[in-house]
């Protein structure tokens, strides 16, 4: 896809965030607007996956492991083809299989059910490690927040990835650089990033998490790359998309009313 | 009952690798204690399916889930303690929340770990399993029924907390004409005065107390229950309608556990006399494993003397 297609898909999955969260009257539109952009490169570029056949044991695995973005990754498994678009409305209403986090067992696509945070990095290198010992090469990618790497889990996987070179997988950091309680530098701060998974023997690359040229190169590079395992640290804006949204801590897991709900898709119509 | 005693992670290690010869999707998983824990055995003889996390009990269950995500079966292991322990979580919303075929092997649980003390001594992982929704949970009796659950762990489709021993225990079934089936509790001794239900270790335990208790006048029925989830409620029930009395018989704490398992279904059920026998709301200490079983009671005298004071009383 040309840059131009990609952004205009990447418009899609904003809007279906925003409808999704309305129609939910919760979920986190914050952290799916940030990464709105990587989830529409996954799935329309780098991931191999096929909507007619999502249980294909050959395919790509994609981990949402800050799984309360599935917001976005609905959108994009959506606009893909994986399932109804008219579905997303249904998002966190009772009876729903796209479940407020995500729902391995429900979703068409969904490689692992998540949203307690540091797991699905583990669950993507158990998806890498079972590749190389069965053979496989498929690769997997798990998508991060940048405050959900204050988890220790995270870095118990980060060591085994390192450890056991899995240059199949890929780590993506949506650095935001925000979190629930404000700037995940006062928070907590996990930075350097990229320095800390450096001497966890990963090949590291900072790319703006809004540029596609920039991930075209990113992820070809982590494909070349052989005898360790690759981490993306993609710069993002919380809320990306929707001016009231951007760079505010307050619209990490709050639903637009329908004032706001007008204004936020009159301004991703008009782009 | 022969006279040979077998640690049941001695016939975790064994089994693992019967499974091993035959199956080739099953990989097995430890951190930093297979030698302990007897996954070394596996280790040794398929390597290249042995992954070992290091200290990492949190990311080996979530790996562990990924690894059943690509359609295998994955044996993972560590204490009791560290793994239903530390590990909660990650068995929860990894591993049941999406019913992955994952089985969880943990060795070392209950006091009889000895020497280590209250941190390693996990008298509480069968009621923190057991809460899960979906998760099977099952404890052994001896080294056959240990085999035989590994088994029957892996033709089952989800799921499975499997608690091994450290301490080395008599062997009390004949592996001949032994059957194994989740959900199944098995009675052993036919009696009318008194139901025992004992798990794991205290199985012997129990059949030695009846033994005891039959030469002043009390006729013990006693019951194995392997599977404490899901609980053979039939045979539960059929026994107390018969004596009108249960006593529980645990290496574990009476909270939550095969005592607490079973008052929930007489309660329902059929409303009857109940004694739990068990770890009372206390850490376990240092010390021998034999030693610490007399010290907490658990052994067929003092459980003897429980139940006749009960039968009595």
């Amino acid at each position: 896809m040309t840059n131009e297609q990609l952004a205009e898909k990447a418009l899609e999955i904003r809007k279906d965030i925003i409808e999704e969260v309305f129609h939910a009257s919760s979920g986190h539109p914050g952290g799916s607007l940030s990464a709105a952009d990587l989830f529409t490169f996954l799935y329309f570029e780098e991931l191999n996956v096929d909507p007619k056949n999502p249980d294909d044991p050959d395919r790509d695995r994609f981990v949402l492991s800050k799984g309360h973005t599935c917001p976005g990754l609905y959108g994009a498994l959506a606009e893909r083809g994986f399932f109804p678009k008219e579905d997303l409305k249904t998002f966190r209403h009772i009876g729903s299989y796209l479940q407020g986090h995500p729902d391995m067992k429900g979703t068409p696509g969904i490689d692992m059910s998540s949203g307690s945070l540091g797991q699905g990095v583990s669950a993507a290198n158990g998806m890498a490690i079972s590749a190389k010992i069965y053979h496989k090469d498929y690769r997997v990618y798990t998508l991060l927040g940048d405050g959900e790497i204050e988890e220790g889990q995270v870095w118990e996987a980060a060591m085994f990835a390192g450890s056991h070179h899995l240059d199949n997988i890929c780590y993506i950091v949506d650095n935001n650089n925000l979190q629930i309680d404000g700037e995940i530098s006062s928070v907590n701060s996990p930075y350097p990033i990229d320095k800390k998974f450096e001497a966890f023997n990963f090949h590291t690359i900072n790319i703006n998490g809004h540029d596609f040229d920039e991930m075209r190169r990113a992820f070809a590079e982590a494909k070349a790359t052989k005898g360790m395992p690759t981490v993306i640290i993609a710069k993002t804006i919380k809320g990306k998309g929707v001016s009231f949204m951007e760079n505010n801590a307050g619209w990490h897991g709050k639903a637009p009313n329908e004032e706001e709900y007008n204004i936020a898709m009159k301004e991703l119509s008009n782009v | 009952m022969s006279d040979k005693k077998i640690a049941t992670r001695d016939s975790y290690g064994k089994a693992l690798v019967e499974l091993g010869e035959k199956h080739d999707d099953i990989i097995v998983m430890d951190a930093d204690l297979a030698e302990s824990t007897r996954t070394g055995k596996f280790k040794d003889k398929f390597p290249e399916r042995f992954i070992d996390c290091g200290i990492e009990e949190a990311n080996e269950m979530s790996m562990a889930a990924g690894i059943a995500a690509t359609g295998k079966t994955v044996f993972a292991s560590s204490f009791a303690m560290f793994a239903a322990g530390r590990a909660f979580e990650q068995i929860r919303n990894s591993i049941a929340y999406p019913h992955l075929n994952v089985k969880i092997g943990a060795s070392h649980a209950g006091i009889s770990v000895g020497e280590d003390g209250a941190t390693h001594q996990c008298c509480e992982d069968i009621a923190i399993m057991r809460a899960i929704p979906g998760m099977v949970v099952i404890n052994p009796a001896d080294d056959v029924e240990a085999r035989a659950a590994v088994k029957a762990a892996y033709e089952y489709d989800g799921p499975v907390y499997l608690r091994f021993g450290r301490l080395a225990v008599p062997v009390i079934f004949d592996e001949n004409d032994f059957k194994f089936e989740i959900g199944k509790g098995k009675l052993l001794r036919e009696g009318k005065n008194v139901t025992l239900i004992a798990t794991g270790l205290m199985v012997n335990e129990a059949l030695g107390a009846a033994e005891i208790l039959s030469a002043s006048g009390i006729d013990c029925e006693v019951i194995d229950i392997a599977t404490i989830k899901p609980i053979d409620r039939d045979i539960i029930v059929n026994s107390a309608r018969k004596t009108g009395k249960v006593v529980t018989v645990e290496e574990h704490s009476i909270v939550g556990g095969l005592g607490s398992a079973v008052a929930e279904v007489l309660s329902e059920e059929c409303p009857t006399k109940l004694k739990r026998i068990g770890i009372y709301d206390r850490f376990g200490f240092s010390g021998p494993a034999n030693n610490l079983l007399k010290e907490f009671g658990l052994t067929k005298e003092p459980v003897a003397e429980a139940v006749s004071a009960f039968v009595r009383g």
